[in-house]
């Protein structure tokens, strides 16, 4: 009761300064179209004008949920102005670069953890992808792969593999690590094949470092995916939502998919969490 | 008798000669392990007790093939330890448990049985005769933290009897459980010896411990590490828990505190 208490009081909080912010924000249009007018704003009607401005420059919190239930529950899943439709565009982007992502993320940490030269040589190279802006690199990846015939949906989960590689590789190079000199000891008495430490003894110990780290990489794998539907003009997904928004100063469009990414990722994120504890409960490795 | 089996009686199981081993660190060599030779035969339970650093673990590790000596030769079974490894001639009980806790009990005694590629049935019926030899028969389906300290260290003392070795070789396995415990587990072990009539190496650093397990105590000390006394205990196979209040088991137990005392340079 006091959580959900504090919950709310938070979230009080934020919608009245978002309030407050959109009317500030959007007051000095109201001002310009008085002026324009030669007439002058009362308080109240400045209010009323601010928070029902067709671009606004910050949409009130009530523009954006009707916008949200207009774009969700009244439209057609296959309709292109439906945020569902758009949504599951991005969506099937950001799973499918999250697949490949988290794939290739834990070959290279068995690789890291079994081949000394890769040991050497990968991480560097894993780190130094992470600190090219994505949005650098998004266009490009987009223009070689359509010149060599890739389009569609494999050049966004591209990118968005790109980003969501990263924590994985870093998790499970930690998670592999994980178990001590005397388990390793343990499987030496038996002369286990590397191939038996790995299934029997690594590959388990990793497992809560496993999900902390896809945790992580699906929520980068959607940033991926919205940032990749940027550049190449895309007209479908969220991403292109956001950018035909700005050509036209739909702000209240902008918004409305923010929150739809906002809540794709919660889902996603939320997923995962009941994956790992599914799993861990199953592994017996939660009390 | 065939020549093989008398050939088995004469050798020791063990037999270490002259055996030298030095880590190198940053803070320059540590000898580990000096000049040391000793003889292990069949059947024989052997303690290892000395302060830390006398190498006693090191010795042990050695023997399984876990470190490797600079100089002088040891023997298990007449191979290398290494050879001796891979023909499963030992199990080995650490100081903890280290059991998966993402295994139950009956899955964890299984592990080493899946790696040596016993098939199914026989894992399970292995997996049952040492259940009840370390008395845990009916907690085969817990996880291990559903297990006190010392029912862990019986299951990890099961998992190195499972595949059946000759040699139990057993890094201080209740160095780190209270008295009580340890006593239990100490009679447990003497009953399980004798029904399986397995050479044990095993070390520690409790006196009692060592005395009242032992046929021979070899007592070691640090820097460099090395074996100062052999003692052969006069005690009978056959030892209740009170054989510890008796003169003859006082002696033994003066005797190793005396050596331990001799080899100790209180510096």
């Amino acid at each position: 009761m006091r959580k959900i208490l504090a919950v709310l009081c938070v979230l009080a909080v934020i919608v009245v300064g978002w309030y407050g912010a959109a009317i500030s924000l959007n007051a000095k249009w109201t001002h310009d179209q008085a002026k324009r007018a030669g007439t002058e704003v009362q308080f109240s009607e400045l209010v009323a004008d601010t928070l029902s401005q067709e671009r606004p420059v910050l949409p009130a919190p009530h523009q954006v949920a009707v916008e949200l239930w207009k774009t969700t529950i009244q439209k057609k899943v296959t309709s292109k102005r439906s945020l569902v439709f758009h949504g599951w565009i991005t969506l099937s982007a950001t799973l499918m670069g999250f697949l490949i992502g988290t794939t290739a993320g834990i070959l290279l940490a068995v690789g890291i953890v079994h081949n000394r030269a890769m040991d050497m040589s990968v991480m560097p190279w894993a780190i130094a992808s992470q600190t090219i802006p994505i949005l650098a690199i998004a266009p490009m990846i987009i223009v070689v792969l359509n010149s060599i015939g890739v389009q569609g949906l494999l050049p966004k989960a591209f990118i968005s593999a790109y980003l969501s590689f990263f924590p994985v590789v870093v998790g499970m190079v930690k998670g592999l690590r994980a178990p001590d000199m005397m388990q390793l000891d343990l499987m030496k008495t038996y002369s286990a094949r590397s191939w038996d430490v790995f299934w029997k003894l690594r590959l388990p110990s990793s497992m809560p470092y496993f999900f902390a780290s896809i945790k992580v990489a699906i929520a980068a794998a959607l940033v991926g995916a919205i940032v990749a539907e940027l550049p190449a003009g895309a007209i479908r997904g969220l991403g292109a939502r956001m950018l035909t928004g700005s050509y036209y100063g739909q702000t209240i469009q902008i918004w409305s998919a923010l929150f739809m990414a906002a809540f794709v990722a919660a889902c996603l994120v939320g997923l995962v969490g009941m994956m790992q504890r599914w799993t861990l409960r199953k592994m017996g490795m939660t009390q | 008798m065939t020549e093989a089996q008398l050939n088995d009686l004469a050798e020791p199981v063990i037999a270490a000669r002259n055996l030298d081993l030095t880590f190198h660190t940053n803070d320059g060599p540590v000898h580990a392990l000096k000049d040391v030779t000793l003889d292990i035969n069949k059947g024989e339970f052997v303690s290892f007790i000395g302060p830390s650093g006398c190498g006693k673990t090191t010795f042990l590790r050695a023997m399984a093939g876990l470190e490797s000596p600079t100089g002088g030769k040891i023997s298990v079974n007449c191979m290398t330890p290494d050879e001796a490894r891979q023909k499963r001639a030992y199990g080995y009980v650490f100081q903890a448990a280290g059991l998966y806790p993402w295994r139950t009990i009956a899955g964890n005694i299984k592990l080493p049985l899946e790696i040596m590629g016993f098939d199914k049935s026989e894992q399970e019926k292995r997996v049952r005769n040492v259940m009840e030899l370390v008395d845990l028969k009916g907690f085969g389906k817990k996880f291990p933290w559903q297990l006190s300290g010392g029912m862990q260290q019986r299951a990890s003392i099961a998992r190195a009897l499972a595949f059946d070795a000759d040699i139990l070789l057993m890094d201080e396995p209740f160095g780190a459980l209270d008295e009580i415990v340890r006593d239990h587990l100490n009679e447990q072990l003497l009953k399980l010896w004798a029904r399986t009539n397995k050479t044990i190496g095993f070390v520690t650093h409790s006196i009692p411990e060592a005395v009242y397990l032992s046929t021979k105590i070899v007592v070691m000390s640090p820097r460099p590490g090395r074996i100062t006394d052999v003692i052969e205990s006069t005690l009978p196979k056959v030892r209740p828990l009170d054989i510890r209040d008796t003169p003859e088991f006082l002696e033994i137990a003066h005797r190793v505190r005396d050596g331990l005392r001799a080899g100790h340079a209180y510096d």
